[in-house]
């Protein structure tokens, strides 16, 4: 697979970028950073498998990934005073434009990564680099959709929305103008009075993700954001997704354990270790986009990329289990 | 046999509380009736014991009461019109009120995210809140002398850490999604505090503003009994003072009428405040 075919199969790229992309892939500056996304931890053998190694995709040439971890260590502290690593070296670069899921082990630390992006919690040791820029404090033009309910019970949905702008000191009635026409854009027209508690659970997700893209991220972080729905609701919240991310030149980097939701949406797709995660394989999805997620997922291709990280990650599944079953003993 | 034996009484009396708790046992006029029947039989027995069995010098009786409460609304009282009392009374209590919850919340919910200042104030706000505050009064007499601010001092002191413990705590409990999501949206540390945290608390504030009204009116009260040239409380204390047991509950009666209007108005804001709710939350709030 060359970067070419997987960036003209994402709908919304300018051609003129997967043009530049495809021709001077090799000379990129920067493209070692883009196939360098492996771990340094020892337990993990280099990367070495073809699929893994994903081109770079840089949204233009020159500039750096939007998203770039370098050895990145979270660690907490605990009662006992032992302090408890929840990832530990993780290396990725996310380019802008590249839509990355992230899977793993339950409670592996796939959320940690998210939180070091966002600079919610600082990382411990290594460098985390939003645009380029070291991240301290939130960076700009970062969105977090969470897998909890996150938006205002004591407003309505038109407040919600329209919260990241009136946050950003725009004016209330240009924020409602542009609230109401992601309300639009998320298919809830005519419920821009109602409360979150008069919604059901899928319309408080689009209420989020208005609230979030209302801001226009470049770089977007889910967790498990659809995780609480059920299967139907989920599938097409996930085709809301790519197509209100589609044009968008946002990078995605979305955690889910739900490995069909993984494959179904990304580009490439991260598999991360038992805890303390590190990255363990990174398998690129080369389906043509746009894709639809019911659909999509009874193709062969899908079938074959499944096994290939479920292969990967039945492993890391397979030590988690054992250690919880050694805690219960 | 036994098993039948055991059913067939139990049977009635079912049906008895099925009625009683069933719908019809639930309507208005007969909930309403049965009220009324309680306060006709309270009423009734004080008045007709005061007439035989006990001395109503002491424990006076509602007809006297009654009398009392005529005489103060129209021919006035001691210390001139009943309602300049009361304006008095109410003055004191409201002005406490308010001065007690905007302190309370503004330091609550400062206190309650400031989690280094929260750690050392504690013991020194655990034992302002272990000292017996009514005791204040009197040295608020000494302080402010006989006039108003003595009395609303004293309610604010008592209303204030109501306030404070349940603002305090409800800021502390706000949801961490929320405050990662609003910084996530761009929130500065002012929009958090108005848009995120003060409304998380507010549940917390309503609820605790319920009972510290009936504070800020007993520091006005027990204010004027310390020491006053007018008030609902100097009232009672006047009648304290002649032996007057009728009075005292002729005061009683006055107070327990603003308290009630009060908690009346104080719903209605509640309502207001709280009308994102899910209605079955705000009808278990209001119960």
């Amino acid at each position: 697979m060359t970067s070419a075919t997987r960036l003209k199969s994402r709908s919304g790229a300018p051609d003129e970028q997967n043009a530049q992309n495809a021709t001077c892939a090799g000379k990129d500056p920067f493209a070692h950073k883009g196939v360098a996304a492996v771990t340094g931890s020892p337990s993990v053998p280099a990367m070495t498998s073809p699929t893994s190694a994903a081109p770079p995709a840089g949204s233009s040439l020159g500039a750096g990934p939007a998203i770039s971890l370098r050895d990145a260590t979270k660690q907490f502290g605990t009662k006992s005073g032992k302090p408890f690593t929840a990832i530990h070296d993780v290396t990725l670069d996310v380019a802008a434009g590249e839509f990355v899921t992230v899977v793993g082990p339950t409670g592996c630390g796939k959320s940690t990564t998210l939180s070091l992006v966002s600079g919610l919690e600082p990382a411990t040791l290594g460098t985390v680099t939003v645009a380029g820029t070291p991240v301290s404090g939130i960076p700009a033009g970062v969105g977090y959709m969470f897998q909890a309910d996150a938006i205002l019970p004591w407003k309505t949905v038109l407040d919600n929305v329209a919260l990241g702008l009136r946050y950003r000191k725009v004016p209330a009635k240009q924020a409602h103008e542009q609230a109401r026409d992601w309300i639009d854009r998320v298919g809830l027209t005519g419920f821009e009075d109602r409360y979150p508690h008069q919604l059901s659970g899928g319309m408080r997700k689009r209420v989020a993700m208005a609230q979030t893209l209302i801001t226009e991220p470049s770089v977007l972080l889910m967790d498990e954001p659809f995780g609480a729905l059920d299967v139907q609701t989920r599938e097409l919240m996930q085709d809301e997704l790519l197509r209100l991310w589609s044009g968008s030149g946002a990078a995605v980097v979305f955690v889910t354990h739900d490995l069909t939701e993984a494959i179904a949406l990304a580009d490439r797709v991260v598999v991360m270790t038992a805890g303390p995660a590190t990255v363990k394989d990174i398998v690129a999805i080369d389906l043509p986009r746009p894709r639809k997620v019911e659909e999509i997922r009874l193709t062969e291709a899908f079938t074959e990329l499944y096994r290939r990280v479920w292969d990967s990650l039945r492993e890391e599944v397979e030590i988690t289990r054992a250690r919880g079953a050694g805690n219960v003993a | 046999m036994s098993l039948d034996a055991t059913a067939a009484p139990t049977q009635p009396t079912l049906r008895i509380w099925e009625f009683l708790r069933g719908r019809t046992g639930h309507s208005k006029v007969t909930v309403n009736a049965a009220r009324l029947l309680l306060g006709v039989v309270w009423l009734g027995s004080w008045e007709l014991a005061a007439r035989s069995i006990i001395d109503p010098f002491y424990y006076s009786m509602p007809s006297k009461i009654w009398d009392k409460l005529v005489t103060w609304f129209t021919e006035g009282t001691s210390q001139g019109s009943i309602w300049s009392n009361i304006a008095v009374t109410l003055e004191e209590a409201v002005l406490g009120f308010l001065i007690g919850t905007v302190a309370g919340i503004v330091l609550g919910v400062l206190l309650g995210r400031a989690n280094f200042l929260a750690e050392v104030l504690s013991p020194f706000i655990k034992g302002a809140n272990a000292i017996p505050r009514i005791v204040l009064a009197s040295l608020f007499v000494i302080w402010f002398g006989l006039g108003m601010s003595s009395k609303v001092a004293t309610a604010v002191v008592l209303v204030f850490f109501a306030v404070f413990f349940n603002a305090f705590q409800g800021a502390r409990e706000v949801d961490k999604t929320l405050i990662d999501n609003a910084r996530i949206l761009g929130a500065g540390r002012w929009s958090l505090m108005r848009t995120i945290v003060l409304p998380s608390a507010t549940s917390w504030i309503l609820a605790s503003m319920h009972v510290s009204f009936g504070f800020a009116l007993i520091g006005a009260i027990v204010g004027e009994f310390t020491g006053a040239d007018k008030g609902v409380g100097l009232l009672i204390a006047h009648s304290q003072g002649n032996f007057d047991a009728a009075g005292v509950y002729a005061g009683m009666v006055v107070i327990t009428v603003i308290a009630l209007l009060a908690e009346w108005l104080i719903t209605r804001l509640e309502r207001r405040l709280t009308s994102w709710r899910p209605p079955t939350t705000s009808a278990a709030a209001g119960a």
